[in-house]
């Protein structure tokens, strides 16, 4: 057993580990994060990106023990104050999920790529989340939820306090969040319409 | 998956690592990145009962500008290597190559040395630092340190001429300022192993090719130059029908693998396809 000491969300926690524990599963099954979820468990996915001292990583190739000393954030270190994050909210308003399964790792990487490059195009949008897998979406709306985001971050920084809602359940009302609604003035042209359910397969899947 | 059991040691110093490595010799593993190790090990194709981690050898890290030459340090990552004006300016087609590697997030852990030393023949470093005429920074026991040219650096599949009891620690890249590059890598997805990728960098004076280096990704069992073209190369015009010419003969010497992605001739097909295309954009055409 080797003895580790890791920030985690903002807690620092120190255990006993075996040196084999991959980071992914110390966070699952030791302090209990299964926000963070294993995907593929081959690092092609992306599922499992958490961010080590600020920076993107699959926490499934990474072991808990090269995290000793450092700093990790989870998808459950993004909200602050019972808000969502704005990257959070965008992917709630979009629509961009469908099972839900990929929607950790790719908000912790779009939220990496945001830091550098806080307004990316579409293809670096694409690019920047060439490690991170969805077989539900088609991808469509994830890019958009990130331009969203990416809009509402530059602008004010965030969205006005009381603007941000808890997650919401399924049917409840869009919130008309300011500089994240589609409609937003940094929103490339084209990008303006309004999410269609048929387009996305909801109906579907709903 | 996951790994078998092994012993942890995270060394602080180079010294403490190459003591480690004597110590355990065989049964040890170095990890640098581990963004190729740690799938190994989850994979079970390798159970070393020792992980060294250089994790913490920080003096291993860096990028440092040394007259004419470029010092990397074999813990540097590749985002760092992309972060890095001096590589951009000085060794364009490192930055080319290593912005292809994998994906953000295993460009954050993924280490050069590491990707060097593991000597995959579908990864993407090992072209260009043999294109750039690098030489390697290899230290031993007791405080010895070799020189090795990248020509002789890469001995076969996963095989480099780092012995069992030493470490690679940098990678020196003479300056080529000024100079085009180009990476061009053939892949089926995004973010996989080449299938072929080509790395040329090209000095132009006056709209035609002064100087040309070539290297081969996945075109035998180690990174190779495509020495003919290079040769072709000099004194021709930067125009489609030059180079197209030149590079006719890029899979020269080679002996590339057939696999479900595509068969040797293919391979040889592309080699020359994909030179062509990477000299025109390095010579800005």
């Amino acid at each position: 057993m080797t003895r580790i000491t890791v920030t985690v969300d903002g807690v620092e926690y120190s255990d006993d580990i075996e040196p084999r524990t991959l980071l992914v599963y110390y966070l699952r099954q030791n302090l209990g994060k299964t926000g963070t979820v294993v995907g593929c468990d081959t690092s092609n996915c992306g599922a499992c990106t958490v961010h080590l001292d600020g920076r993107s990583v699959k926490s499934c190739n990474v072991l808990a023990v090269q995290a000793d000393g450092h700093e990790v954030t989870t998808i459950e270190g993004l909200a602050a104050d019972g808000q969502l994050h704005p990257m959070q909210q965008a992917f709630h308003e979009s629509h961009a999920l469908q099972c839900g399964y990929c929607t950790p790792g790719m908000i912790m990487q779009a939220c990496d790529l945001l830091k550098d490059n806080p307004d990316p195009s579409e293809q670096e949008i694409r690019e920047g989340l060439e490690g991170n897998l969805c077989r539900c979406t088609g991808y469509h709306n994830i890019v958009r939820a990130v331009q969203h985001a990416a809009a509402a971050m530059r602008q004010g920084t965030e969205a006005p306090a009381d603007s941000a809602v808890p997650a919401a359940g399924p049917g409840a009302p869009e919130p008309a969040t300011a500089g994240v609604g589609a409609a937003g003035p940094e929103m490339p042209p084209g990008e303006g319409a309004p999410v269609s359910a048929g387009s996305t397969g909801e109906g579907v899947t709903a | 998956m996951i790994p078998a059991s092994f012993d942890y040691v995270a060394p602080q110093s180079l010294t403490d690592a190459l003591a480690a490595l004597a110590e355990h010799g065989d049964d040890a593993k170095v990890l640098a990145g581990g963004q190729s190790l740690l799938p190994i090990l989850r994979m079970r194709l390798n159970a070393p009962s020792v992980v060294i981690d250089l994790g913490k050898v920080t003096e291993l890290q860096g990028i440092s500008d040394e007259g004419d030459h470029l010092v990397i340090g074999a813990m540097t990552t590749y985002a760092a290597v992309l972060a890095s004006e001096a590589v951009s300016t000085h060794a364009a087609l490192l930055s080319k190559a290593v912005a292809t590697v994998a994906d953000p997030q295993i460009r954050h852990r993924g280490t050069v040395g590491g990707a060097l030393v593991h000597a995959d023949p579908a990864g993407d470093v090992g072209a260009p630092v043999l294109a750039l005429d690098a030489e390697l920074v290899i230290a031993g026991q007791g405080g010895a340190t070799r020189t090795v040219p990248a020509a002789d650096f890469f001995e076969d599949l996963f095989t480099t001429a780092v012995g069992e009891d030493e470490l690679l620690t940098q990678i020196r890249i003479p300056k080529h300022t000024g100079w085009g590059a180009h990476y061009e890598k053939f892949v089926r997805v995004s973010h996989q192993w080449s299938i072929v990728a080509v790395a040329a960098t090209v000095r132009a004076e006056g709209g035609s090719i002064a100087e040309a280096r070539v290297g081969l990704t996945n075109m035998g069992s180690t990174p190779l130059r495509a020495t003919a073209v290079e040769q072709a190369l000099v004194g021709q015009s930067a125009t489609e029908e030059a180079v197209r010419q030149a590079c006719a003969r890029a899979a020269d010497g080679t002996n590339p693998p057939s696999d479900l992605n595509g068969d040797a001739d293919y391979r040889r097909h592309l080699a020359s396809v994909l030179t062509r295309r990477a000299v025109l954009a390095a010579a800005g055409a």
